[in-house]
């Protein structure tokens, strides 16, 4: 790991803006309610999967080696019907498309220096959550603070689905219900503080808050794939916003995100 | 129902490969900072509309019912608003969604 986060320099310029405080411990610790809410999610998943005839030990591989929620669930879908490759890759993919916008934006967030052994590796592990917080520090990532921030979920999402496949029963529908919200609640927590001080966020949440329950509501749109429509909300959301307030300085390393 | 080995491994093969590679390209591909204005503003404001885009409608059919997700979303906005963290948010939705359906129960 340590040997893995070397940088190959050409990072002068960044390397001090992060701070000292975004270390791998730190990441480790900003991990915990993202596994929190993995661990419901997951737990969900390793029950459907066992439900619809996998064994155990094949629900935690396909969770251990995708670590991606709607793209899991569709592909095993997908599995159980007897798909073809060619079906499974496609429908897989365009849930998966979000990934590419998320990669970009965070490509520009981490230290400039990175190696790519490093970014092919951390990239494994940019899920949705992952991303959310990591875009939510302030100056540049270090390799230390994602791997740390990855590797707490990663376990959770990991143990989740075992513990889903393994014993159905073990938790209490009440329980199970009440912790689907969590992962929403951090959400929450991220866009609300933000969102308040700057009235360009603020415009994008409702922006994109709009554009994504019409497109959940309305009668054809709604046959749009989860993925597709976090793809148009946010091009379409983020692009007005950028257009109607451009950020002049630096904006990725002067402010919080 | 039996799902065949090679089967199975190629299916999980084939979406582990979609799901990486469009996590992968992005980060490898631009290693230096992109200079244009428009595009910088635009990838600033992303997370927060992919964020949006995915709480809201689906935090509503995220609990049992969603009653209780709207008592949740409430304690999640207030607490956030008054600046609490990650893990304290999330749980007090939690908790917030427990209670509520515990309430529901009795009456």
């Amino acid at each position: 790991m340590i040997h893995m986060c070397t940088s190959d320099g050409d990072d002068d310029m960044y390397t001090d803006t992060a701070g000292p405080a975004l270390s791998f411990r730190k990441g480790l610790r900003d991990g915990l309610p993202i596994c929190l809410g993995y661990l419901s999610v997951s737990f969900a998943y390793g029950m459907m999967a066992v439900e619809g005839g996998l064994p155990v030990w094949a629900a935690v591989l396909i969770s251990m080696t995708n670590l991606t929620s709607s793209g899991q669930v569709a592909g095993t879908s997908l599995i159980f019907a007897g798909g073809s490759l060619l079906e499974i890759g496609i429908t897989t993919f365009v849930i998966n498309i979000r990934y590419m916008l998320m990669s970009l934006s965070l490509s520009q967030k981490i230290e400039t220096g990175m190696s790519t052994l490093a970014r092919s590796i951390l990239s494994f592990g940019n899920t949705d959550e992952v991303f959310a917080v990591a875009m939510q520090q302030r100056g540049r990532i270090p390799c230390q603070y994602l791997a740390g921030l990855i590797l707490t979920p990663y376990f959770g999402w990991a143990v989740g689905t075992l513990l889903g496949a393994a014993c159905t029963g073990i938790l209490p529908a009440s329980v199970r219900s009440a912790l689907g919200i969590a992962i929403y609640g951090m959400f929450i927590a991220i866009i609300i503080p933000p969102a308040r001080k700057s009235s360009a966020i603020l415009i994008t949440v409702i922006l994109a808050t709009g554009i994504s329950c019409v497109f959940t509501f309305t009668p054809v749109l709604k046959q749009l794939s989860s993925g597709w429509v976090i793809i148009i909300c946010a091009v379409l959301a983020a692009g007005f916003a950028a257009y109607r307030f451009p950020i002049d300085v630096e904006p990725l390393e002067e402010e919080q995100l | 129902m039996t799902i065949s080995l090679p089967y199975f491994f190629s299916a999980v093969a084939v979406m582990a490969l979609v799901t990486y590679l469009p996590r992968m390209l992005p980060l490898v591909i631009f290693k230096k900072k992109i200079s244009n204005r428009y595009i910088r503003s635009f990838l600033n404001y992303v997370p927060y509309a992919v964020l949006a885009a995915m709480t809201f409608p689906g935090i509503f059919s995220s609990t049992a019912t969603p009653v209780s997700a709207l008592v949740g979303l409430a304690a999640a906005l207030v607490l956030s608003y008054l600046g609490k963290g990650l893990l304290t948010v999330a749980l007090s939705a939690t908790a917030a969604v427990f209670l509520t359906e515990c309430l529901m129960k009795i009456f």
